[in-house]
Formats: structure tokens, sequence, C-alpha cells
């Protein structure tokens, strides 16, 4: 049981504009920081440049509000030299997938066990409103005046891609739903992507809006649980089925269909072609995947860098800078 | 011709090996200087390669070169040029003649030089000895190729590996020329190849080869060489590289510290040599990481010196343009963090494996905002550790970031090196925080004598706190816009770099009554030292004042700069340096001497143009 609260991780009066989905997720982190219970002191908060980068200033932890796109380079060196601190990233559609793409995919190949909170509002907040790689095709902003002509990233697709072992989603708005995803981060060793669906009120009012609310989510979006089957609807009517290739909604109790006959997530199937399918799934015609949808174990970067030096420690003959010289062939002048 | 042989006793002397740049013409150099090091000679080497790994073979632009000067005293350069030249095929001899004496001894492989080889090296006649005009006598022309096929005939090796050990040949041919034990280059052999004696034994058959033969033939020249240590300073030796030295001064500065080395890089040349040498000492708990970008490779470096290790980034000057945006938030974060730039010839990718001291500026100003940071530039491949480990220091006592200048001459070349003992060295103490300071604690509250602000840790209890890249509070560190503020952090990030205490500027040569002080900084300081006594020697009078500490400036710059009826400044840019002591100087105006070749200077142009200085 963990001896700390909410409080323990809080501090400072966030400057985020009202309705903000920053606000609703912040408190979340909070509460899953409490529940998990690593001391403040012993986590580390990293973010890039943006509005959601601004969060590290309202912990009580260690933070670092660092340069745009950055976060996780600089959490990957943070958390190599200090494998007993809990690191956690933070960063927006464009800090994570723009500008720090790069970093994005590497930091999931290498699986360096860091936190990585991608918070998804698809717009540029901070910057005042242009289209993010998050934006759909044919998004309109004030630097796509006649719509985007470009297609978005999916975040899941880019973490799958570069290999990466865990992904999750939330909507901000929902307090549990977030925990949930954040302490199972925290559980899972290794890069851990959690994709938090928010909307922007100044800029992108009503992004993610199917899902923005319980009812929304009711109806348009399905709690992925691992061991469980896949059902959702108002009443869990319906439920999702293999077919082919790809995946299919039905309705229980209609043409033959029981519960029986419904997927059961596997969040541990190292196999990742199911999670991208259930990751990609949108409306009108299915529901939006929330929950763990990919847990995968894997050996992590910085264990394994840690793991090296150990090995190498025990079996080569020099450890301090005395005995490294005298590793070289010498010579003696009288 | 036996009977012309004499020993040539000689103060120095230097040794060029050349040809295509898979012959391994680097090998043998690195041997042969190991050797002469291991007798006491004072050496310096600089290797001169190309950019490609493999140009086509035999072609102009493929050639490799490795020179090696070795002198009974103090040598200060790799030499402006060759007594001895080895040139392994046609191409070699057309490129790399004009790097050798008039009387110099050229060496050949006669197999190498056949019609097709003079085709690809553009000779127009069949006897390029004749028309590059060289003296037939001063050519040991021997059938390397062939011999080496006989000599390892019985091996069961392959033809392409065969070929491979040539360079041996040549090599044992040099050795008998300077009358150098072979035992120190077997030994070398036997521990290169440790995990294929099979290899290590077929070259050192073909250096004895080598050797024999000039013994048998007295080979076809008039002298060999002997070189005597005079004067060196008793102490235990090792030879090393600059880049190595640049290494091993941060494993020593950690050490020292007691702190976690932590190196973020990522490959360019002629810098990677860094990484692959801070990469193998795992066992001294160096953690590097080859990172995806030049960006990642400084930021994460960020990230681990936040965490609370000594974290460096190693690059040349492509990748301190990547580097800068992060090398600024170290700047306002005020975290310790070491940036090695191996300078390299610019712009753009420019020459990645030739000289050049053309990021000084870069380094000084090259970034957004009022972003003050030391700056401190190697002189010689030794001086690389002390260089690297004083920048460790400043770094972690005054909580900043530390620019390292070195440059592909300095950080390729080599030199004896007496082992350091780390109890010779300063103390490396960082401004930690002391439980003591929980409750009144404030991240960007200073030293009021350093300006130094305190190092909470993470893992601390009671020190949590957040830093960032936006502009904060002078005792907080909450994002503050308050114009007062800003401009106060301004001046207090400068201050906290002009306060940091450096050694003054040394005079060399005649410094009471010099008509001509000669100015450098960094990698240049042999061949500016070797000039200063060649003009000295002619009797004229001159001084030297090199410069190692660039940002903050020694507190004598202005008294020396200003002591002398002139000043040169020369440096390897067209006037950087020169331009950066205008600045910090009032009325310094000094003469300039700027050479931009990708290579090193050469002693004698310096005199030539320092002489046209001097009156007397």
């Amino acid at each position: 049981m963990s001896t700390y609260t909410a409080n323990d991780y809080k501090k400072g009066q966030p400057r985020w504009c009202p309705g903000c989905g920053d606000h609703s997720f912040l408190a979340s982190l909070h509460k899953a920081m409490a529940e998990i219970g690593v001391p403040p002191y012993q986590t580390a908060v990293i973010s890039g440049i943006g509005c959601s980068s601004r969060l590290p200033h309202y912990m009580n932890t260690y933070g670092m509000n660092t340069i745009h796109g950055r976060a996780a380079a600089i959490a990957t060196g943070c958390k190599v030299v200090r494998p007993d601190l809990t690191v956690w990233q933070v960063s927006g559609d464009g800090d994570g997938l723009a500008i720090g793409g790069n970093h994005f995919i590497h930091a999931n190949r290498r699986n360096v066990n860091i936190k990585m909170i991608l918070l998804n509002n698809r717009i540029y907040g901070l910057t005042k409103g242009q289209y993010s790689p998050t934006s759909p095709r044919g998004f309109v902003s004030k630097s796509s005046p006649y719509g985007t002509v470009e297609d978005p990233f999916r975040p899941a697709e880019l973490c799958f891609g570069a290999r990466g072992h865990f992904f999750a989603r939330a909507v901000a708005t929902d307090v549990q739903g977030t925990v949930e995803i954040l302490k199972a981060a925290y559980n899972h060793k290794g890069t851990a992507v959690c994709e938090i669906m928010q909307n922007c009120v100044i800029f992108n009012n009503g992004a993610h809006e199917s899902i923005y609310n319980n009812e929304g989510r009711k109806k348009n979006a399905i709690y992925l649980r691992h061991g469980e089957p896949m059902v959702f609807g108002e009443n869990n009517e319906y439920g999702l089925m293999q077919e082919g290739f790809g995946i299919k909604v039905v309705k229980i109790g209609e043409n033959g269909v029981t519960l029986d006959d419904i997927l059961v997530h596997d969040a541990h199937c190292e196999d990742n072609t199911l999670h991208l399918k259930l990751a990609m799934m949108e409306g009108p015609d299915f529901p939006v995947a929330l929950g763990v949808i990919r847990d995968v174990d894997a050996p992590t970067y910085d264990d394994a860098v840690n793991a090296q030096i150990d090995e190498i420690k025990a079996k080569k003959p020099y450890h301090n800078f005395a005995e490294l010289l005298e590793t070289n062939d010498i010579w003696e002048v009288k | 011709m036996g009977e012309k042989l004499e020993v040539k006793e000689l103060e120095q002397v230097a040794v060029r090996f050349s040809g295509d740049s898979g012959d391994g013409m680097q090998l043998a150099g690195n041997i042969f200087s190991t050797i002469s090091a291991t007798v006491g000679n004072s050496i310096s080497t600089f290797p001169d390669y190309p950019a490609d790994i493999r140009a086509p073979q035999g072609s102009l632009t493929g050639v490799s070169g490795f020179q090696v000067h070795i002198g009974a005293n103090e040598v200060f350069t790799p030499g402006d040029k060759c007594d001895v030249l080895v040139a392994m095929n046609a191409a070699a001899l057309k490129t790399q003649y004009k790097y050798a004496k008039p009387d110099a001894a050229i060496i050949i492989d006669t197999d190498a030089f056949q019609k097709k080889d003079l085709e690809k090296a553009a000779f127009k006649t069949d006897d390029p000895i004749a028309e590059m005009g060289i003296d037939a006598d001063r050519v040991i022309a021997c059938p390397i190729t062939q011999m080496v096929k006989d000599c390892l005939a019985d091996s069961g090796m392959d033809l392409k590996s065969i070929l491979k050990c040539r360079n041996m040949f040549a090599l044992g041919l040099v050795c008998w020329l300077f009358s150098r034990d072979l035992d120190v280059a077997f030994n070398f052999l036997r521990e290169k190849f440790a995990k294929k004696p099979g290899v290590a034994e077929a070259n050192i058959k073909v250096i004895q080869a080598g050797y024999d033969y000039g013994h048998n033939t007295h080979s076809n020249v008039n002298n060999v060489y002997r070189i005597e240590t005079k004067t060196k300073v008793p102490g235990r030796y090792m030879d090393i590289t600059g880049n190595k030295a640049t290494a091993y001064g941060l494993i020593a500065a950690a050490e020292k510290a007691g702190l976690r080395l932590y190196l973020g890089s990522y490959p360019i040349t002629p810098a990677t040599d860094i990484l692959h040498e801070l990469s193998k000492h795992k066992s001294l708990g160096v953690t590097t990481v080859q990172c995806e970008d030049e960006i990642a490779g400084c930021s994460s470096a960020v990230g681990a010196s936040f965490a609370g290790a000594l974290a460096a980034t190693s690059t040349s000057g492509p990748g301190i343009c990547l580097k800068s945006e992060a090398m600024n938030l170290a700047v306002i974060l005020e975290l310790p963090l070491v940036v090695l730039d191996v300078q390299r010839g610019g712009p753009a990718t420019g020459l990645p494996t030739k000289s050049e001291q053309t990021d000084l500026l870069q380094v000084l100003f090259g970034r957004n905002g009022e972003s003050p940071m030391p700056v401190l530039a190697a002189i010689s491949p030794t001086d690389c550790f002390d260089t690297a480990y004083m920048a460790s220091k400043i770094a972690l006592e005054h909580m900043t970031p530390v620019v390292v200048l070195t440059d592909a001459f300095v950080a390729n070349g080599s030199a004896a090196f007496r082992l350091p003992e780390l109890k010779d060295y300063p103390d490396i103490k960082p401004p930690y925080v002391t439980p003591d300071m929980q409750g009144s604690w404030a991240p960007y509250q200073r030293n009021p004598e350093t300006g130094v602000r305190y190092w909470a840790v993470p893992g601390t209890e009671g020190f949590q706190h957040i830093l960032g890249g936006l502009e904060k509070d002078n005792k907080t560190g909450a994002i503050s816009t308050d114009p007062e503020n800003h401009d106060l952090m301004t001046h207090l990030r400068q201050e906290k770099i002009n306060k940091i205490q450096v050694p003054d500027v040394e005079v060399l040569g005649d410094k009471d009554d010099a008509e001509l002080l000669i100015v450098g900084f960094g990698g240049t300081y042999g061949h500016l030292h070797a000039a200063m006594d060649e003009m000295r020697a002619a009797g004229k009078k001159v001084a030297l004042a090199h410069f190692k500490y660039i940002n903050p400036l020694p507190a004598n710059t202005s008294e020396v700069l200003k002591k002398y009826p002139k000043v040169v400044v020369a440096e390897q840019n067209l006037g950087q340096f020169a331009a950066y002591l205008r600045m910090k100087v009032d009325g310094f105006v000094p003469y300039q001497f700027n050479q931009v070749k990708g290579q090193p200077f050469v002693v004698e142009e310096l005199v030539n143009a320092f002489n046209g200085l001097v009156k007397s």
C-alpha cells in the first residue's frame, strides 16, 4: 500500500486554458503516481516544449521542461545512468511525433524503460493553431486555410513500426481509464507509450468529440482488458470478431453470434498484427480502442547497458584509471 | 653499393608511408612510431587519409599517407617534409613526392609501377622516376609484391590475404634503415592479431623478409640512420593519439570526481575514435550510447548530467551545428556538460578527414541568445588529456557546458605520453547541495563568490525541483518573463563564466625583448613553436604566446599582447582568433597569418612569413 497521496505529487497552479484536457490528465497523473507509490524524489518527469510540456512545473518531483522534441533523448540519458529513478516523459503530438519523431521511434526500438505520455490534441496549441502530424487530411487551421493535403500519423502505427512493446490509450477526461493505463505503463518494463486523447478548447475544440464524455465512450469506444472478451455498447451488446484478415463488429445474439464467438483480448501476444488492427479502429464503423492494447515483455535497454557493464567488470582485470594505463604498451625512460 | 654505406647520426628524421588507402599504411606507420617511441625517441605522427574508405585501386585520389617524425630531442611537429618516402604504388609516388626532401630516400614497389599503374597515376612516360626528376640513386626499387608472394608461398594463404602483407615488407625495410629492433613490432602484431595467430605470424615473417632484404642488399642507398635519445623526462611512457588522450582525460576526471562517465555520441569523422575508445572501458563503468543522431547525442548527455553523471558528447563541426540547441539548454539549466569538438574542414560536410581551426567562433558565439560557454583548445595529442580533464573540472565545479576544441591533426596524431598519476591532478568538487540547506535552498540560489548554483541530484530527498529551458526566476527557478529578472539572469550567467579562474598564458622564447610575438591557439602549437625555434636559431628575437584557454581568456592576455612591437596571430582559418582577441583587447591590431588548406602548417612557410615582419 502506497504511503503517498495525490497531494504529495502536486505543485503550483496550472496555467492551461480553462477546459483544457491537460488539467484532467494532470489530476489523473497525480492520482496514478500516489497509487504507484514511487517517492516524489525518486521520480523524474521530463518534457519537451508545448502546452502539455509545461506539466513538470506542476509536479512535486524532479523535473525538466527541456527543448522542443528532445524529451525522449534526454529521458534516455537520464534513465541509462540512473536506472533507480522512475522516468516519465511528457510530450504533445507536435513535440513527440513531428520535431521529436526520430527520438520517439528510437526510444521505442531500444525499449528504454521510460513512461512516455503522448498528449494528442491533433493541433499546435502554444503556437496558436497550426495543424499537427496527427491532424486528419483536409484539416483546416491557420497554416492550412484550405485544408491539409497530407495524411496524419497514427501514434500506434509508429510505435509498432518501431517495434514498441507497450501501447495504451485513454481519454483525458476519463480519470479512471487514464489512471488504469498509467499504472499499467509503470508496471510494464520498457518504453510504455500512453496516448492521451485530449481536446484543445481554443484551437481544435471537438477533437475526439465522439468519445470525450461517458455517454460517447459507451457508444463509440471499447475498453480492452487482457483476458476479457472485446464487448462494448451501452449494454455490452456489441462485440468484435475476426473476419478474414480483418476485424468486424457484431451484435451479440444476432445471426447466431454468442459471447463465445467474441475475440478475447491478448495484450501479451508477441505478434502485433491484431494489436495494430485494434489501435487503428475508428468511427463511425468501429469503436475507438481504449485501455492497454499491447503489453509485451522484452529486455530493456537500460537494463542491458548496465548488465553489460557488470559483466565486463567481472571479466576485465582493470577497474580504475591507473589500471587502465597499465593495459597499454609501456616503456621506461631512465 | 655496400661500400658507400655510412651510418649517419641524425637529430631527427621523418618517414612517410604512402600507398592505396587499403594498403595498410596507417598500420605500418603506427608500428614504426611505436618502435621508435619504445627506444625513447620523441615522436610526432600525422595520418593523412582520404575521405573514401576505398577509392578506386591505384587512383590518385585514393592515396593514404602516414608521416612519422622521430627525434633525439623533442619534436613538435610531424615534420614539414620527409627524409624517407615509401610509395607502394605509382599514384603514391605521384601525389606524395612533394612531401619529400630533395635528398630523401624513396622506397618503391616496382611491381606496382607497371604500365596500368602508371596510366592510372597519369604518368606520361614509362619512367616515372625520370619523369618526376628524381635522382635514381636515391631510389630503393624493390619488387615488394613478388617478394611477399614468394615469402608466403607456403603459408596456405590466399593471394588477397598475402598481398595485404605488402605494408609489412616496406616496414621491415624501413626498420633496417633505422636499425630498429623488430621484437617490438612482433609483439605489437601478436597482440593486434591475437585472435588470428596465422595472420600475425605471416606479417612477422614478411617484416623479417623486408629487414633481411635491406640488410642483404645494403639497399641501394647511401645511409642508414641512427636517432639517439638525448633529452627526455625519466618516467614510464606510452604512445597515445589525441582522441585517445581525450577519452582518458574524461575517464580520469570522472574517477577524480567520483562520478559515472556518460558519453552520448553519433559517429562522425574525425571524432569517432573517442566513442570507440570509451566504449571499450565498461569495466570502469563508462557508459556510452551511440544515439540516433547528433542532437540525441547531446540531449541524452544533458539528461545524464541532470541525473548526476559526468556527461559528455563528442563530435566535429557539423555535429556542433546540430547540438547547438541542446548545448544552449545546458547553458540555461546550468548543468555540467563537456562538448568535444574535433574540428575538420568545413563548411557543411567540407573536408571530413582534414584539419582546420574554423569552429572557434561557432563554439563561442553560434547559439541563440546570450550564451556564454567556456572554451578550451588542446595544443597537442598528449595535451588532449589535460584539456579534457580541466574541461570536466570547470564543467562540474561551475555548473556549465564547456567546449573542448581539438582538430583532426591533434586527434589523429600521436606522441609519447608520460603516464600521469591521478594524485598529481587537482581535485574536482561539484557544488552539491548539503542536507543543512534543506528548506532554505532554491534551485537558482548561487554561491556568492563564484556565482555558481548548487547541484541537487535526483534521488535526493527534500530537494525536488524543476529545471527548464524557459527563462526562470533568479532564485526559485519558476518560469519568469519579468524584464528585470531576465536582464539579471543574463548577467548572472555571463558573470559566472567570467569568474572562472584560468592560468596565465605563458610566453616562450625571447619573452623580454622579442621584436615579434607569435600568437596561436590549439593544435598549431607544435608548428608555431618549431618556427620560433628556427627563427631564434637564426638570431631573430621572437616569442610565442600560445593559448589553450579561450573563454575566459587568461588574465594576462591584454598585457602580453600589448608588450611587443609586433604581434602576428597565426591560425588555420580566416582570422577568427584574431577577431576574438580584437574584441576582447582594446586597441589590439595584429598581423595575421591565415591558411586553410586542411593540412598542418609548414614550418618553412611560417618562418618565411614571419621573417618578413622582423627587421634584423
